[in-house]
């Protein structure tokens, strides 16, 4: 099995606080892995410290065998291979669906207009949005918007998917067609890392959850057995709460 | 003239007829000066904006000179240009004027830039950076189009306010319309008529610019609706 991410020993703090502690973790390719934990364990951090949004203090991170270091690498050829979805969709309003689709990869990779259009439409006929592509991201619902932000990622043909709680946002009415066009993604091969709070997806799609508290992994196995059966207190006590 | 009072309206429309060929031209006047001030004033604004946002050393550069440019009044600022530089650089008084409204107005621009700028979501840069996309090409693509848009009804704000502000230009001697009033009432001893007449003038220019801008906005809340 191909290793996609590794990190070894990431520690990261804002000031005075200390919100990633000793982080090891590893993903190879095709896995999907949930995030879970309580609010301000740091699971948001940990993803924004893998396409660099963070900086880590210190650790290692290592994309495909390459150890990535902020100041000698350029991390806009990384971020290109990292697609990054966000709770709140972080479209861009003043462009429409399909603009929002093709604006990076035809100003990063510099893909000539025509074929961008085309990949743009492929995509986003592919997250059931092919009548949408004129339409400005105003008059989407959340779920229409989240679905244009996964393929907008998806567009710059990224190797790892990071998810931030892409369905917390939405009204419980709308995560499911989200929920399904991820679940698509996860089939055909994607590497996802997802932090999400909806057990039955990490139950389905990921290979296996991770559970922080209070910046550490406490616990990662296979999705059913971290749900079913954690073995630490701390995940049990999590668990009772969330579910 | 003591007899007909302060004010005659069958004067004011009189000089209203009598006067439009010389009030027209000076109105093309005081359009040209608030033109050039406003495009000027707008480069540098978006410019000292963009040095405030850039860093806690060069934003110093940008608050020294936003305080110095709004902490004196414009008329000085035209003077200074105008006569205070004439040793070093002759000024026509036209770019004399131009120039100490585009500067006296930047100062406004920028601050108006700033807030809007700092307005956008910061999500909206973090989507940038996450596709690949470098911070100077997520602002110039992503940031600014849509600060430009906020921008516009506090920018036509102070593009009135210029247009007013350019009869201060009258003082270097240019005849544009604050200027050409000054002469005609001179000329006829017509003082209220003639002032209300260019009052009229103004009047129509800054609602006509009202109108452009509230078209302009219209028309950038498409995407919005
Ligand atoms: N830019 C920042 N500056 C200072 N503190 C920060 C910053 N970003 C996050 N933090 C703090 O770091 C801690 C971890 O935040 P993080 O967003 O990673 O948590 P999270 O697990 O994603 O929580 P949530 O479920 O609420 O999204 C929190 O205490 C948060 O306040
Ligand atoms: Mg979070």
């Amino acid at each position: 099995m191909k290793e996609m991410i590794r990190v070894e020993k990431l520690n990261k703090s804002f000031g005075d606080l200390h919100v990633l502690k000793d982080i090891d973790l590893t993903v190879n390719e095709s896995d999907v892995m949930c995030l879970v934990g309580a609010s301000g364990s740091g699971k948001s951090t940990l993803l924004r410290c893998l396409n660099f949004l963070e900086i880590k203090d210190n650790g290692k991170v290592i994309f495909e065998g390459k150890q990535i270091e902020p100041k000698k690498d350029n991390l806009n050829e990384v971020r290109q291979q990292v697609g990054m979805v966000f709770q709140h969709f972080n479209l861009f309003p003043h462009k429409t669906v399909l603009e929002n689709v093709i604006e990076a990869p035809m100003m990063v990779k510099k893909i000539e207009k025509k074929q961008a259009i085309e990949e743009g439409k492929e995509l986003l006929d592919k997250v059931g949005l092919g009548d949408k592509y004129d339409v400005y991201p105003a008059k989407l619902s959340g779920g229409q918007k989240q679905r244009v932000a996964i393929a907008r990622a998806l567009a710059m043909k990224p190797k790892i998917m990071l998810f931030d709680e892409p369905t917390s946002a939405l009204d419980p009415e709308l995560v499911g067609e989200v929920l399904e066009t991820m679940k698509k993604l996860a089939k055909e091969g994607m590497t996802m890392i997802v932090v999400t709070h909806e057990m039955g997806f990490a139950k389905e799609v990921a290979d296996y959850t991770v559970y922080m508290h209070d910046g550490r992994i406490v616990e990662r196995g296979p999705s059913n057995e971290l749900f079913d059966n954690p073995k630490e207190q701390r995940t049990k006590d999590f668990l009772s709460k969330v579910l | 003239m003591i007899v007909g009072g302060v004010f005659s309206i069958e004067i004011f429309f009189s000089e209203l007829i009598r006067t439009y060929p010389f009030f027209l031209e000076a109105a093309w006047l005081t359009l040209r000066i608030t033109l050039a001030a406003v495009l000027l004033g707008t480069v540098i604004g978006v410019v000292v904006a963009l040095i405030k946002l850039s860093g806690p050393v060069l934003k110093v550069f940008a608050d020294i000179y936003i305080t110095i440019i709004r902490g004196t009044p414009l008329i000085v600022q035209i003077f200074v240009l105008y006569f205070g530089f004439s040793q070093v650089i002759q000024l026509s008084p036209f770019w004399s004027a131009s120039l100490a409204l585009a500067v006296h107005n930047s100062a406004y621009i920028a601050e108006i830039f700033r807030g809007a700028i700092q307005s956008i979501d910061k999500g909206q840069m973090e989507a940038g950076r996450s596709l690949g996309m470098t911070s100077s090409l997520t602002m110039r693509r992503i940031i600014m189009p849509q600060a430009m848009r906020r921008a516009v009804p506090p920018l036509g704000n102070q593009f009135i306010i210029a247009l007013k502000d350019s009869s201060l230009a009258a003082f270097v001697a240019i005849g544009e319309l604050f200027r050409t009033a000054q002469g005609i009432a001179a000329g006829t001893f017509n003082t209220m008529e003639t002032y209300l007449i260019v009052a009229l003038y103004y009047l129509v220019l800054v609602m006509v610019f009202t109108w452009i801008v509230n078209r302009i906005e219209h028309r950038l809340s498409v995407s919005e609706r």
